[in-house]
């Protein structure tokens, strides 16, 4: 049964990732279920106001407590996942295909095409990318989720873009390379089946920076207010808090909840790229494996030790 | 010196692209600096709604490249234009007022958090599998909380709770700026609490990149070397491994100072420190057109500086960047 086999597959291809990634996948996927069923289960309408003048500690009716207009934290922040995590998806998608294009034309053109496209880039990556979003964003109209996602995307894409050009320009005279272009491919080919499937790894360390970025900058966006105010995020929440005082009334759960949300998505995506890293540079491994291996601390002068199949597992 | 002109190339590039981008957002933009300040005072008189549109350069006359022309002697001059939410005060005023705050803070703590760090690093790396080493996760996990979150529990636990130190403002109230010690002790004082959450926030990029560069260094035959040729560790250490594993740490320096920028202003507005960032955030929530680009104009040529800086320290760090041109 292929289906199976394909399930077993991926189970046994989770199984050797390392444990940060795990860890991480793990999170993230919580966030993903939460952003998917979220508004279905929040008990309470976001929106709604009370009479009441300020936050209400968290009890049996508001798990995580109320805002100072009455409003329930938990539903808040169950209605505001799935925008966070949205905007984070698809920013990072569309950058990184971005970056992917661009740098592996950069690195496979080479010559002039490479020192503009690379020129392009770097200049995008020196300017306060902050400042510049504030002041785009501000001159629109309507600030919301989409026209922030088309901003970040198109300032977020430098990164990757130098680090998949690198990655290409080491790789365009590999034999490999250069036997399909002794065969005859045409460029575009080389670039699709040749190129790419090699920095998969890099493609997808590229794609998971690019959505901490995008989620910890939107997030940053809505807190200065540069966002639309009338629809939930965790930005926006934390905007509302700020704005009704929250620390000096001694609220904390107002900001607390929301901000740990942030804080534990962001670390979810960190984990993973370490995985990621581990996964590519066996020098970087856990430095467990590495007591396990040596029962001591390594020291500079030792060999690098090798890592054999199944070590991670059995951490 | 090749090097150096390349980037001096570069850098002025860039300059180009900052106050292109800043000389096109608002004439492709819909919205202007008028219509905010119609949006605040209602019932003018279409003379003062004129007048108002020649002082603001609204309406713009003259061909695209004539303004364009006529902007950059703006630039040149420091006449970026009047707010409209400090009316009649010029944009490049309030910036004067406020960018010394935000350069002496950002900048001293993004120093100390780039020096701490990369030692720390070295150290991390040098004691593979030690407690530093296993501390690093942690402190890299930092790097995912946003500032400002940070910047928000710090206040709640240090200047609320235990009331440590104060917040809020660059000095104590009834003080005046000046070269005496109360104004220097307060000043100081305030400026403990967002210096220590920018470099506790910044600090765990440094380490993990340093470690990791200095992981692949210390394995290095010339390091086995040195270590049998009996030097003392700190030698080896530092002159042989930092050294050398120190270079892609300052590379970056230039690269990731946009982030930390970034991060700083937010910092500021929650800890209503009276710097850019607070500016910055006033000029979004009062619809303040000039004074918005104004910000950016000047973020952007001292993050561009403050690169251009670390781009010569790299050259003097590098022997090879000097000799042949870089990426």
């Amino acid at each position: 049964m292929p289906a199976r086999s394909a399930l077993r597959r991926f189970a046994a291809g989770f199984g050797r990732l390392p444990l940060k990634a795990k860890i991480g996948i793990a999170i993230l996927s919580l966030f993903i279920l939460v952003a998917i069923i979220g508004p279905a289960i929040a008990p309470y309408d976001p929106f709604a106001n009370t009479t009441q003048a300020t936050p209400g500690a968290p009890n049996g009716q508001h798990l995580l407590g109320t805002s100072a207009t009455g409003g329930d934290i938990l539903s808040q922040m169950l209605v505001g996942t799935r925008p966070t995590v949205i905007l984070g998806l698809v920013t990072g998608l569309v950058a990184t295909a971005l970056s992917v294009v661009v740098g592996t034309a950069a690195g496979y053109l080479g010559g002039y095409a490479d020192e503009i496209l690379s020129l392009f880039s770097n200049v995008i990556l020196v300017l306060p990318a902050l400042p510049l979003l504030v002041v785009i964003l501000g001159y629109l109209p309507h600030t919301g989720e989409v026209a922030t996602a088309i901003v970040l995307s198109a300032l977020g894409w430098p990164w990757g873009a130098r680090v998949i050009r690198a990655q290409t320009l080491s790789m365009r005279n590999r034999d490999f390379v250069l036997a399909a272009r002794e065969v005859g491919e045409r460029p575009l080919r080389i670039i699709l089946f040749e190129l790419l499937p090699n920095q998969i790894g890099l493609i997808a360390a590229s794609f998971v920076g690019t959505v901490l970025y995008a989620i910890l900058t939107s997030v940053a966006l809505a807190f200065i207010g540069v966002t639309n105010l009338n629809s939930w995020n965790y930005g926006v929440i934390l905007y509302w808090a700020q704005n009704g005082s929250a620390v000096e009334l001694g609220a904390w759960w107002w900001y607390v909840f929301p901000g740990l949300a942030v804080a534990l998505l962001g670390m979810s995506l960190v984990l993973i790229n370490f995985g990621l890293d581990e996964l590519s540079n066996p020098r970087l491994r856990s430095s467990r494996v590495m007591n396990r291996i040596g029962r001591r601390s390594w020291r500079p002068a030792d060999p690098t030790p090798v890592i054999r199949e199944g070590m991670e597992a059995a951490l | 010196m090749r090097f150096i002109a390349r980037r001096l190339a570069f850098y002025v590039a860039a300059v180009w692209a900052a106050v292109t981008v800043n000389f096109l957002i608002p004439r492709v933009m819909p919205g202007n600096a008028v219509d905010a300040i119609l949006g605040k005072f209602q019932n003018l008189t279409p003379a003062v709604v004129k007048a108002l549109e020649i002082q603001f350069g609204v309406g713009h006359k003259g061909s695209l490249v004539s303004q364009y022309f006529q902007y950059w002697n703006n630039v040149l001059h420091f006449n970026l234009g009047i707010s409209t939410s400090q009316y009649p005060t010029h944009v490049s005023t309030i910036i004067g007022q406020t960018l010394p705050w935000t350069l002496a803070l950002v900048g001293v703590a993004t120093v100390l958090s780039f020096a701490i760090g990369t030692l720390l690093g070295v150290l991390a790396a040098w004691r593979r599998g030690g407690w530093l080493d296993r501390a690093l996760p942690a402190l890299t996990l930092l790097q995912a909380t946003p500032y400002f979150f940070l910047a928000l529990l710090v206040i709640y636990l240090f200047a609320i709770k235990l009331q440590w130190l104060p917040y809020g403002q660059g000095y104590a109230l009834g003080l005046s700026p000046g070269l005496n010690w109360a104004f220097i002790h307060s000043a100081i004082q305030h400026s403990i609490l967002p210096a220590l959450t920018i470099i506790a926030t910044s600090i765990g990029g440094w380490m993990l990149q340093m470690r990791n560069v200095m992981l692949t260094t210390i394995s290095e035959d010339y390091i086995l070397v040195a270590q049998a040729k009996g030097l003392s560790t700190r030698r080896v250490m530092f002159t042989y491994g930092a050294r050398n594993a120190i270079l892609p740490n300052i590379a970056g320096f230039a690269l990731s100072l946009g982030f930390v920028v970034a991060g700083a202003l937010v910092m500021e507005i929650v800890f209503s420190y009276p710097g850019v960032g607070l500016t910055l955030y006033n000029a979004v929530t009062s619809n303040d057109y000039p004074l918005l680009q104004g910000i950016f104009l000047v973020i952007s040529l001292t993050v561009l500086t403050a690169s251009l800086l670390a781009d010569i320290a790299y050259a003097f760090a590098d022997p090879r960047a000097r000799s042949r041109s870089a990426f």
